[in-house]
């Protein structure tokens, strides 16, 4: 499998909306001029408890700290995300990239056309909707939160 | 890579040898089943390494899907105050007894591990070790843990098998430092 070409910092972030809920909508301006953190994973349910979504939500306070909106998007419909977040507790939105599918994924680079699904790439965009930091895992690994935190760290370290 | 920060101090529970060539930290949910599944696993690293290994835990609880895991890190803490004994007896009972994590059953492993239960359930009440369980946490986050378990060996992310004995043990070898 080819890298993908995700965007790179310096690339203004493509706009979206998509459905949070089955009967809500989510634009990248709705995320209010602050860092947003934007995590596109595979697939909602995978088996393991530590998950990146998991382990998101238990981070959350310190994004909040930073000012910055996380969601997770992935191509799994608003029915399976309300119920993944229901059942993990999860406390921030996941969107639903699902029709036309991967359309947000794609535009950011990250979709795999073979597999129908995203890659787990991260990016955190800046209050002006400048992608500011962007990162790539393989499927398999769990990118963690350091990246991101470290990422916030020197968004803010230039604004101040 | 990710590296593990701040690296292993005075301030962190360890057994084995303080200058022993292999240093495994592991952040770890006791609630967390695969972190029970990890336990064994570990006991037979220290069984066959002996004094080539010093064993660190940090406490990594997932609080949103497991209700009980960071009570149970707070419990193996206050444990922990009457000595290092108490809070690695602890620390196996909780992995001993995962589905058993009320604080009625932390009191009994905390007085079977020697610690003192009323001292424990003051600490709980009062939040005593929420700080230091918080700390332990975030020195995972900031070195990449990525879920629960996740091995560090002498400082580096373990993304290999920790599941296979043979696998994992070899790992710990090859990264053993030169004496």
């Amino acid at each position: 499998m080819t890298a993908l070409p995700i965007l790179m910092p310096g690339t203004p972030a493509p706009d979206f909306r998509l459905r949070a809920t089955p009967d809500q909508w989510i634009e990248l301006s709705d995320l209010g001029g602050a860092p947003a953190i934007l995590a596109f994973y595979p697939a909602d349910w995978s088996p393991v408890c530590g998950d990146q979504m998991a382990l998101y939500n238990e981070v959350l306070p310190i994004f909040r700290q930073h000012g910055a909106q996380l969601v997770g998007i992935s191509v799994d419909g608003a029915w399976s995300h309300a119920a993944f977040a229901a059942a993990r507790n999860l406390h921030f939105p996941l969107l639903a990239d699902f029709e036309p599918k991967g359309a947000v994924a794609n535009a950011y680079g990250c979709y795999h056309t073979a597999e129908g699904t995203s890659g787990r790439a991260l990016f955190v965009i800046d209050g002006n909707g400048i992608i500011q930091w962007s990162h790539l895992s393989p499927d398999g690994v769990n990118p963690g939160a350091n990246g991101i935190l470290d990422a916030l760290e020197s968004l803010k370290a230039r604004t101040v | 890579m990710s590296q593990l920060r701040p690296e292993v101090s005075a301030d962190d529970h360890s057994v084995g040898p303080v200058d022993a060539p292999i240093t495994l930290v592991e952040f770890g949910d006791y609630e967390c089943p695969h972190c029970g599944r990890a336990y064994p696993v570990v006991k037979q690293l220290q069984a066959t390494l002996g004094d080539s290994l010093r064993f660190v835990f940090r406490n990594f609880p997932l609080s949103e899907i497991h209700p009980h895991a960071s009570a149970a890190a707070q419990a193996a803490e206050a444990a922990g105050e009457s000595g290092s004994d108490p809070f690695w007896a602890m620390h196996d009972l909780l992995y001993e007894h995962q589905r058993h994590l009320d604080t009625h059953s932390l009191l009994r492993y905390a007085e079977t591990a020697g610690a003192d239960p009323v001292a424990v359930q003051h600490a709980l009440d009062a939040g005593s070790y929420v700080e230091r369980v918080n700390t332990d946490f975030m020195s995972g986050v900031r070195s990449g843990v990525n879920g629960t378990p996740t091995f560090f060996i002498n400082g580096v992310r373990y993304n290999g098998d920790w599941s296979d004995v043979e696998t994992f043990l070899a790992d710990l070898t090859a990264a053993r430092t030169s004496p």
